[in-house]
Parts: C-alpha cells; structure tokens; sequence
C-alpha cells in the first residue's frame, strides 16, 4: 500500500519548469530520502504534496484519496505534516503555545488533552528549556527543532522535513537522527530533504534524486550513491 | 509526572478581585450619582464595547476595518424600525439588532474578503456608504431627515419599576435602564473576548496573524477565523449601535452612520489604548473620555488635537499607552500566554519504584 503517490506532477513559475513530470510512490510506513543540487525543486516538491503550492498538472494521492485540489489546512487534519526549510514560527506565541495550536487544531482535540504530549515533544526536541519563551527569541537551530517539533505535534501519518540537519554539531546530529529513527519506528511515514548525507543514510530505506525538477534517480539508497550520474552532480560535495 | 498549564498571574488574581467590586459599584451607582454621571459613564462602555469589537477585528483578526459604523448604524435603525413598526419592546429588540447586522455582514464578508489590506478597508467604508445612502431612502422610519422614538416606545422594559424604586423621572429612569444594559454589554463584550483569545481559537488567531502558510500548515482553518471575528464583531457592533440610540432616542442616517464617531473615534482609542491588548481599549476610552471632556468646548481644535495624538502615539509608541505601560512592568491584566510547568521532570522515577 503506497501512503502517498504522485502522478505526472508538473509545476512551472513563469517559463522555469521547476517540477517536471514527476511520479512517484511512497509505501507506507518508509523512509525515503531526497537529494538533488540547491535549486533542483526540492523544496517546491514539498510545498506541491503538502497544498501550499498548488500543482500545473499531474495528481496527487494520499492515504487513498486525491488531494490534489484539497487545501493545505485539510492535508494536514487528513495526517500530513511539514516543516519548511526556512522556519517559520508563531513568533508571538510561546515554544509550547506553538506545538498546542498544531496539535488541537491539527489533531482536533481540546487544549487539555494535547499539553502532555506537546511537553514530551518539547523534551525530546530539547526544547523542553525554553517552552515558554516567545518563539521569535529562539536561535535559527532552535527554531530548526521547532519545525520539527510542530510538526510532530499535529501527529501526522507522512512527515516531510526539509533540511533540518544544517549546521548541527555532531553530537546534536545523533540526537536529531535518533528522534527521526523513534518516529519511524512508530509507523510514520517519512520524506526527508537533506544535504548532510550521511544523516540522511542514516534514516531512509530509500533514495530520490531531483535534478532540474526531474526524477533522475530512486531506489536503493547505496545503488543511487554508487550511480555515475550522481555522482557527477555530486562531484565537490561531501559524500 | 503530570504537566501543568496556567495563563493566570498575581496582577491578573488582583485585577478579577478588584473588576468584581468595580462591577458591585457599577451596578448600584445610579443609586448615588445624578443623571449627568450616568449619562458620561454610559458613553464609556457604549464606546468601550465598541472599541473591543474593533481591537478583536483588527488586533486580533488582522481585519483593518474602517467601516464598522455600518453596523452601529444597522443596528440603530433596526432597533427603531422594530420599535416603530413593528411595535417590539426596544430592550426585546435589541437582540434582533445583533442578528440583522451579522445578516448584513454575511454578504459584505464575501465581497471584503476578496481585497487585502488596504482594499479591504476601503472596500468596508464602501459598504457602509452603500448601506448609509439605502436606509436614508426609508421613509416610514424619516427618510434623510430621521425620526424619534415615541413616547410609547420609550417605556421599554424596567423603566416603570425604576422610576418608582429610586424614585426618579421617567426620562432619568430610562438613562438608568439603558446605562445597566450598556454595563452589562461592556461586561460580556470584555469577558466574551478574552475567552475568546483564551481559547485554542484564540491561539489560532495569533498563528494565522504571525503566518498564515505556517498556520494552515498545522490545520487552522485562517479563513473561518476571519469569518468568525467578523461575525462576532457585526453583532457586538449591531447591538452597542441599537443601545446607544434606545438612549438617544433620536435616529438620523448621518448621524447613525457617522464614520466619525463610531469608527474614527473608535480607533483611535483602540491605537492610543493599546492594539492587541485587552487592557488597551479599556485605558483608551478613558483618555478619549479625558481629553473629550476638556477640550469639547474647542470645535476642531479638538479633532486637530485627537489626530495630533494619534499620529504621536503610532510613532513612538506604537503598541499605545497599556503597551508601553506592560513592557515595562510585565504586569498583564488579562493574560492570555499558556505557561508551561512540570511538577516531575520525564525520566525521573520516583523513589521507591525502581527496584521493584
Ligand atoms: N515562488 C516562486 N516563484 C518563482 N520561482 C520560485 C519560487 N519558488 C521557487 N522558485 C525557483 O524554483 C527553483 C527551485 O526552488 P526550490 O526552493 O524548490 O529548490 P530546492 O531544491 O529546495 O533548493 P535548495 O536546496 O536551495 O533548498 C529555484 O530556481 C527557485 O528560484
Ligand atoms: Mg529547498
């Protein structure tokens, strides 16, 4: 059973094919990384299966249904969740205010049934500290944990992360990879956008490389790596 | 391991304690204060209710409207044209003025919702214009002219047994109505909004105000809280409109629909108060009240010295006097911010249970 499938999905800002043709399936329950060069359109595929973009052609499915026009709101309350690679916090809201607001509006439960699970959250995102700062106060790596803090707040079935591993110490980068794994092990589904690889491989069962907006590659993720045209787009970056 | 969630504060314990005798004394003023009081006070909380509707628009809602005296409006003709022709008790009537402006705002909610920013607060004066220009065209209620409420009309529900009770003029009598009616509006507008912002709906407004995309992203529905602060907004507004002329007891559609008084007014005590604060409208129409009382006898000078204000107000304290007043005391009266506190730390067994 795929959790999520795309079908020829297209999009173009003015004459720039930014997502070309692009299908694939997600089974439930995987991890599936991506790859490509800055620009490549990762970023604008993640915002096409969550809702905030809408797509030129091609269809969307999720969980069995299409959503192809649904709005980004009814994705997330239908089990998807995100964080955006720039983080965009409540910045008027404190730490916790933020995940409480995901997790009634996205789960649709009362305050009071939701304020343990967002404290765990925050414990395991290492957030737990500042929970009841503003949320504008936080440093841009913290702000990075929120994403994904929020995100895991709404409980959601899929889990699209885009590159929140930048930047982290290596210590930190073990602690971020053993959250990801627990959350996997709970049966979520992941996608996950990252330049630091070897994070990356860490996760994910499975590889896909973008490049000018096209699939040019999926599958294992070692057979992908070893792929001569990988590596050509990956010649200078560290492996 | 139990977590704990508190909005609550010393200062917020203090301010309900003394809100409670504030009340108490409210309520049995008319007992001790002549007519001229009361008249003022009930200004105070017409204007005040007023103003926390449009704090909950534009302060909370993001819905910069500059055409609320619509509703006023609405809501004064309703509550005359119920009176007149219908011959419905005014205090009855009043509830019917609520509900006529949300009628009216449904259809001004599909066409304002459709510009932004600026548009949308040209797009609202529009309506009210429109709606102003429509109800001058009704003669059975003076057509541009106005009407006044007869004086069969104007023993509404209380007045008698006020008269007799503290032994006043019927006209007295009618102030004293009109003045708990309007306490009891500000109350319930006052608490109706903070538990409003108390709310996950209230949390939901503050995300969509700081980011939509986010917002929507985590399963807020940003255009059903529009639609939700605006309805809620037009039918607060309807019915401080219908008190404020049930005491006037004199309708005209330039003065009904004044954009002067039910919407500049308005604002500018909401921006001198404090925008986004409960706090702020409250401290807002004390000095509108202040200022209106000292310079009334000036003309336009008077309105010269408002927008003076105003303008001073935006650019050097642009969260208004509750703003300057909070950031530097930290005191909030009604705190709306969600503090996290955990009696046992995760992971932290207690004694006792480990080895067993
Ligand atoms: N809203 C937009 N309007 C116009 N062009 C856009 C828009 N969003 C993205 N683009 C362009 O589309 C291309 C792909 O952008 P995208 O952000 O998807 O790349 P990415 O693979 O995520 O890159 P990075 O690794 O740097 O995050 C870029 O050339 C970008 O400039
Ligand atoms: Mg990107």
């Amino acid at each position: 059973m795929s959790i999520l499938s795309l079908h020829n999905v297209s999009r173009s800002f003015g004459a720039l094919k930014v997502t070309d043709d692009v299908s694939f399936d997600v089974p439930t329950g995987q991890a599936l990384g991506i790859i490509g060069p800055n620009g490549a359109g990762k970023s604008t595929l993640f915002n096409l299966i969550t809702g905030n973009l809408s797509v030129d052609r091609g269809t969307i499915t999720f969980d069995g249904a299409d959503v192809t026009r649904t709005s980004a709101m009814h994705r997330c309350l239908n089990g998807m969740g995100r964080s955006f690679q720039i983080p965009q916090p409540f910045g008027s809201l404190t730490v916790f205010e933020n995940l409480i607001v995901a997790a009634t509006h996205g789960r649709g439960l009362r305050e009071r049934d939701v304020a343990d699970d967002c404290a765990d959250i925050l414990e395991r995102t290492e957030l737990i500290d500042r929970a009841n700062d503003p949320a504008s106060s936080l440093s841009l790596l913290q702000r990075k944990r929120l994403e994904l803090a929020r995100a895991m707040a709404t409980q959601p079935k899929l889990l699209l992360l885009d590159e929140i591993a930048g930047g982290l110490t290596e210590g930190e980068c073990r602690a971020l990879i053993q959250t990801i794994r627990q959350i996997h092990a709970s049966g979520v589904t992941i996608i996950w956008i990252e330049h630091v690889l070897h994070a990356l491989n860490a996760v994910v069962e499975r590889l896909l490389v973008l490049d000018f907006g096209r699939v040019i590659g999926i599958g294992d993720p070692a057979t992908i790596m070893a792929s001569r045209e990988v590596r050509e787009i990956y010649l200078g970056i560290e492996v | 391991m139990s977590t704990i969630v508190d909005t609550r504060t010393t200062a917020s314990r203090i301010a309900g304690v003394c809100a409670v005798l504030l009340l108490a004394a409210a309520i049995v003023a008319p007992v001790f204060v002549g007519r001229g009081v009361i008249q003022d006070l009930f200004f105070i909380l017409t204007m005040l209710t007023l103003a926390q509707f449009w704090n909950l628009l534009a302060g909370y809602g993001g819905l910069v409207s500059v055409g609320q005296h619509a509703f006023v409006g609405i809501g004064a003709y309703t509550l005359f044209g119920a009176g007149l022709l219908l011959g419905l008790d005014p205090v009855a009537a009043l509830l019917l003025c609520g509900v006529v402006a949300v009628v009216i705002a449904v259809p001004t909610a599909f066409f304002a919702f459709r510009l932004q920013g600026a548009y949308f607060a040209i797009g609202t004066w529009v309506v009210a214009e429109v709606v102003r220009l429509s109800v001058a065209q009704w003669q059975a209620l003076g057509g541009g002219s106005g009407t006044s409420l007869p004086p069969t009309a104007r023993d509404f529900a209380g007045t008698a047994w006020v008269a007799r009770v503290l032994d006043v003029r019927d006209a007295a009598a009618r102030d004293i109505v009109t003045y708990w009616l309007a306490l009891a509006l500000a109350v319930a507008t006052c608490a109706g909004v903070y538990a409003l912002l108390r709310s996950k709906r209230g949390l939901a407004l503050a995300a969509v105000r700081d980011n939509v995309a986010a917002a929507q992203a985590v399963g807020v529905d940003a255009q059903r809280m529009k639609w939700l602060v605006f309805l809620i907004a037009a039918f607060g507004t309807g019915i401080a409109g219908g008190l404020i002329y049930l005491q006037k007891g004199r309708i005209s559609p330039d003065a009904a629909f004044s954009v002067t008084d039910w919407t500049a007014f308005v604002i500018f005590i909401v921006v001198i108060g404090g925008i986004g604060t409960i706090e702020g409208p409250i401290i807002g129409v004390l000095v509108f009240f202040a200022l209106q009382s000292l310079l009334a006898d000036y003309g336009s000078t008077y309105l010269i010295v408002l927008g003076a204000l105003g303008v001073v107000i935006m650019l050097f304290a642009p969260r208004g006097l509750w703003g300057l007043f909070a950031a530097r005391t930290g005191i909030h009266l009604f705190p709306v911010r969600r503090r996290l506190r955990r009696t046992v730390p995760r992971n932290t067994q207690p004694p006792g249970e480990t080895h067993g």
